[in-house]
């Protein structure tokens, strides 16, 4: 047996060995020249100021046995308690364990990163605008590199370096985290986290305070990510091996040239799982992973309900003035759907489709997915139905469509699944269609429900056959759902097409507390629509707009002449969920204008100076063929007063674009998002606000 | 022992020298493409990866601060460079990765000529990534184990691991096709 093993082996290597062709002289010969005019071009470039190089490596050169240990351990389990006891038996068990779950290596610059040594007394504004948006700072000289992010490409690789984790020293006014010992900046024998491991490079990382809470003294603080109540959380792997699905940010657009701009709504909240779990981690999360609209669209806000009688959602309309920029005005649009009376509802025949390929053997995986749908059992009701349909290898009916009250066969379906095998995506999903085709009765709300790390690796490897696939079904009436979970290989870009495609929402699921929010609190919202293809289009005046630009949605844009055209699928809303998008808007005679007005085109504008722009609202009944439409006009004055919902939206836009490296938010950085944010947290009863105000004190922290 | 060691040779391209950097690229192109190939299993990709690495060097070169030896350091680049590009790749929703085109496109890679027997597409493809890397490293490259987790930043006993696992795979594969 294992001499056939090692035969096998052998012969792979033989194989291995032989596989590489000669190299092509010519290709060689093209690739040689040019690395030699890059170099010389890098050469020349490097007299003057050389920027960073972003760090080649997973980990610093000649990074120690331990140093990966420590990172390990500091994502694994933020508590001191590891810390204190973990003896060297207990690392080396660990090691081959869960090293196998991080397979890109931990995650460090190459070189330490530049702290931010500022000085307590310095006024805290200083210090973001200088370690978070270098780039729209100096223009002159650094005109030739502001390019770089307005290539698609570049940020992918060249902007996310990822941070050391040990580094990740989050500024906290020391008086809201009654958990952690805040140490003097000073005091060099404070004891952190990163030193009870002794990492010789690590050195205390100093920050100003952001909150203009802080006394002051300003007490400089020394925090390892742990006191924030993360240690609970499985840390994602190294994000070597994902993929996400993110366009380019929208560019201003010029109201008299462009003044019309259509998207359709998003209700997935995905991205700010992803952005929560990288910065739980100590981790910035990669630039396309962060979908501005979905990240605002994760927070509850008390939008007033629909009318009985109307349309099935209701508008809110705020405009107030943007808080990265005086000059400008932030235009928020609201909708929020209606909830019926959950006793009303249509019995649910669910599918759930479950992936148990081998990827999913990891505690964030399998056995969280199976957890979270226990959850969701509880919110079923009797003559609901759910069937549930296992994809590895090989696809097969797990349990046959049953009543939710026989929970005693559910939970025994549940339990027999186990992970192993391969994926084959597209062979689950014809099965679960087929079983959901079998279920459908009339007046019953259809859905398949795909839990999966994403990893479609075999079986239709054609993204858009499985598209066109979907697509059909979802004429058909069966919609469907994809719940993400894990780290490491996640798919982002494949759950986002399904679930566009299958007129479902896209959620990523890190925590059984998320499980809690997606499925069970919102449960009748995914999982019944009351609106389909739900697109928006908004028509800006040129007599009051200069230009406009929309915050988000670069993967929802849709043609002008979409909007009527009832043929072009757009996003659903469910039942109760809210959808806001935001558009700063710079008036006319605004000096915040990047535009020159044009000087030979002069527009007619019809019923000039009393309207900003009109709103034109198009959704579908479910299962109608034709849309409805609702319009209204949207006043030009800005009000001085806007209420927590509208500031706290715009704190996370601007947060999401932090993240995506803020072109337009000139000095406006972190400490003013964490200022903006704290003071808009209105009632907060989930605590859903707060939690974003720490996140976002942890990303201030990040080098960026 | 060649005049001028590759470390010396990376200091100084680091530093300006031109001729050193040409040397170097000289020196690593074939053994950059052929791991290149090993990792991507066409020779298109290949090329392009390859390109990628030798363009992205004079930045890179940087950071090299002469603590691994020269070729470990270039292994890592390369690694990092093939991660890059595949990510780019399926955000741009083109197919999966490597060894995944090569199935996905296998009528045109059977056209041209990299007509990669069969048994090794099917076994590559059969390996989850980290363990492709690997096998690349130690059996394709003939590195050590420890050489390898140098190279991907892990341990030597992840490396061990990650070597039985492909046997498990490799089983599995025989298995399939009736040869155990």
């Amino acid at each position: 047996m294992s001499d056939d093993l090692d035969r096998l082996n052998d012969r792979l290597r033989d194989r291995l060995k032989a596989a590489p062709p000669a190299p092509d002289p010519d290709a060689r010969a093209r690739t040689l020249a040019r690395a030699m005019e890059n170099f010389d071009a890098h050469t020349e470039a490097a007299q003057e100021t050389a920027p960073e190089p972003r760090p080649t490596s997973d980990r610093p050169d000649g990074a120690g046995f331990l140093t990966g240990v420590r990172a390990m351990l500091n994502r694994l389990t933020k508590g001191p308690i590891l810390a204190a006891t973990a003896s060297a038996a207990a690392l080396g068990a660990g090691l081959m364990i869960l090293m196998p779950s991080l397979t890109g290596g931990p995650h460090a610059p190459l070189k330490a990163p530049v702290a931010p040594t500022v000085t307590p007394t310095v006024a805290p504004t200083v210090a973001p605008s200088a370690t978070v948006a270098p780039k729209p700072e100096n223009p002159p000289e650094a005109a030739t590199r502001t390019v770089a992010p307005a290539d698609p490409a570049a940020p992918v690789t060249e902007a996310a370096p990822p941070a050391a984790l040990p580094r990740a020293a989050a500024p906290m006014p020391a008086a809201s985290m009654p958990a952690a010992p805040a140490a003097d900046a000073s005091g060099a024998a404070a004891p952190s986290e990163a030193e009870a491991l002794s990492e010789p490079m690590v050195e205390p990382m100093v920050m100003p305070a952001p909150s203009a809470k802080m006394a002051a003294p300003a007490p400089v603080t020394i925090e390892g990510s742990a006191a924030f109540g993360y240690a609970d959380r499985i840390a994602p792997p190294a994000p070597t091996d994902e993929s996400f699905a993110n366009g380019p940010a929208n560019p201003v657009k010029v109201t008299a040239e462009e003044p019309v701009s259509t998207f359709s709504v998003d209700v997935d909240t995905a991205s700010w799982s992803i952005v929560r779990s990288s910065l739980a981690a100590g981790v910035l999360p990669p630039p396309e992973a962060v979908r501005v609209e979905e990240m605002v669209n994760y927070f509850p806000y008390s939008y007033p309900a629909p009318a009985a009688d109307g349309a099935p959602f209701s508008t809110s309309v705020t405009l107030f003035q943007t808080p990265w920029n005086k000059d400008t005005e932030l235009l928020r649009i609201g909708l929020q759907g209606r909830m019926p009376a959950t006793t009303d509802r249509p019995p649910l025949d669910l599918v759930f489709l479950i992936d148990t390929s081998g990827s999913m053997d990891e505690p964030a995986k399998l056995p969280l997915l199976v957890q979270s749908f226990r959850l969701m059992l509880d919110h079923l009701r009797p003559e609901d139905r759910v069937a549930i349909v296992a994809y590895a290898g090989s696809a097969g009916l797990v349990l046959e469509p049953t009543a939710a009250s026989d929970r005693a066969r559910i939970d025994a379906g549940l339990a027999a699944l186990q992970a192993g095998g391969s994926t084959a995506g597209a062979a689950g999903l014809t099965e679960a269609y087929r079983v959901a085709g079998q279920m459908k009765q009339p007046g019953h709300v259809a859905r398949v429900i795909l839990a999966t790390d994403g990893d479609f690796n075999v079986g239709i490897d054609d993204p858009q056959a499985l598209e066109a696939f979907i697509a059909k079904e979802r004429d058909s009436g069966t919609y469907l759902s994809v719940l993400g979970f894990g780290r490491g290989n996640l798919d982002d870009a494949t759950m986002q097409a399904l679930a566009q495609t299958g007129n479902g929402t896209a959620a990523y699921i890190d925590t059984a507390a998320e499980a809690q929010k997606v499925l069970s609190d919102q449960l009748t919202g995914a999982l019944f629509p009351i609106a389909d293809d739900v697109k928006v289009q908004v028509e800006f005046n040129p007599a009051t707009v200069a230009e406009y630009r929309l915050i988000g949605y670069e993967t929802r844009a849709l043609q002008r002449e979409d909007f009527n055209n009832d043929k072009v699928d757009a996003g659903e809303i469910g039942a109760g969920v809210q959808v806001t998008a935001l558009y700063e808007v710079t008036p006319l005679g605004s000096p915040a204008r990047l535009s020159d007005p044009s000087r030979y085109v002069v527009h007619q504008t019809r019923r000039s100076l009393g309207e900003l722009a009109f709103l034109k609202l198009r959704y579908k009944a479910p299962g109608a063929k034709t849309s409805e439409r609702i319009e209204e006009v949207i006043p030009p004055t800005p009000t001085l007063n806007p209420d927590d919902d509208a500031r706290f939206a715009a704190a996370i836009a601007g947060m999401g674009q932090l993240l995506t490296g803020g072109k337009y938010l000139g000095d406006w950085g972190w400490t003013e998002a964490i200022t903006l944010a704290d003071g808009a947290r209105g009632p907060d009863a989930d605590g859903y606000r707060a939690e974003a105000v720490r996140l976002m004190r942890l990303a201030a922290a990040l080098p960026h | 022992m060649t005049p001028t060691d590759d470390e010396a040779l990376a200091k100084a391209a680091a530093a300006g020298d031109r001729a050193a950097f040409a040397t170097l690229l000289d020196r690593h192109y074939d053994r950059l493409f052929a791991f290149a190939f090993r990792l991507t299993g066409a020779r298109a990709e290949a090329e392009d990866l390859t390109q990628d690495i030798c363009l992205a060097l004079p930045v890179k070169l940087a950071s090299y601060r002469g603590t691994a030896r020269f070729t470990t350091w270039l292994y890592r680049v390369a690694v990092n460079a093939a991660h890059d590009r595949r990510r780019r790749a399926a955000t741009r929703a083109r197919a999966a990765d490597g060894w995944g085109d090569w199935e996905v496109d296998r009528q045109a890679a059977i056209a041209a000529e990299t007509a990669v027997e069969d048994w090794l597409a099917t076994a590559m493809r059969a390996l989850p990534r980290e363990l492709r890397e690997t096998v690349a490293l130690t059996l394709g490259e003939g590195l050590s184990q420890s050489d390898a987790a140098e190279v991907l930043g892990l341990s030597e006993g992840t490396i061990a691991w990650r070597m039985s696992e492909v046997k498990k795979h490799l089983r599995g594969l025989a298995r399939a096709e009736g040869m155990l």
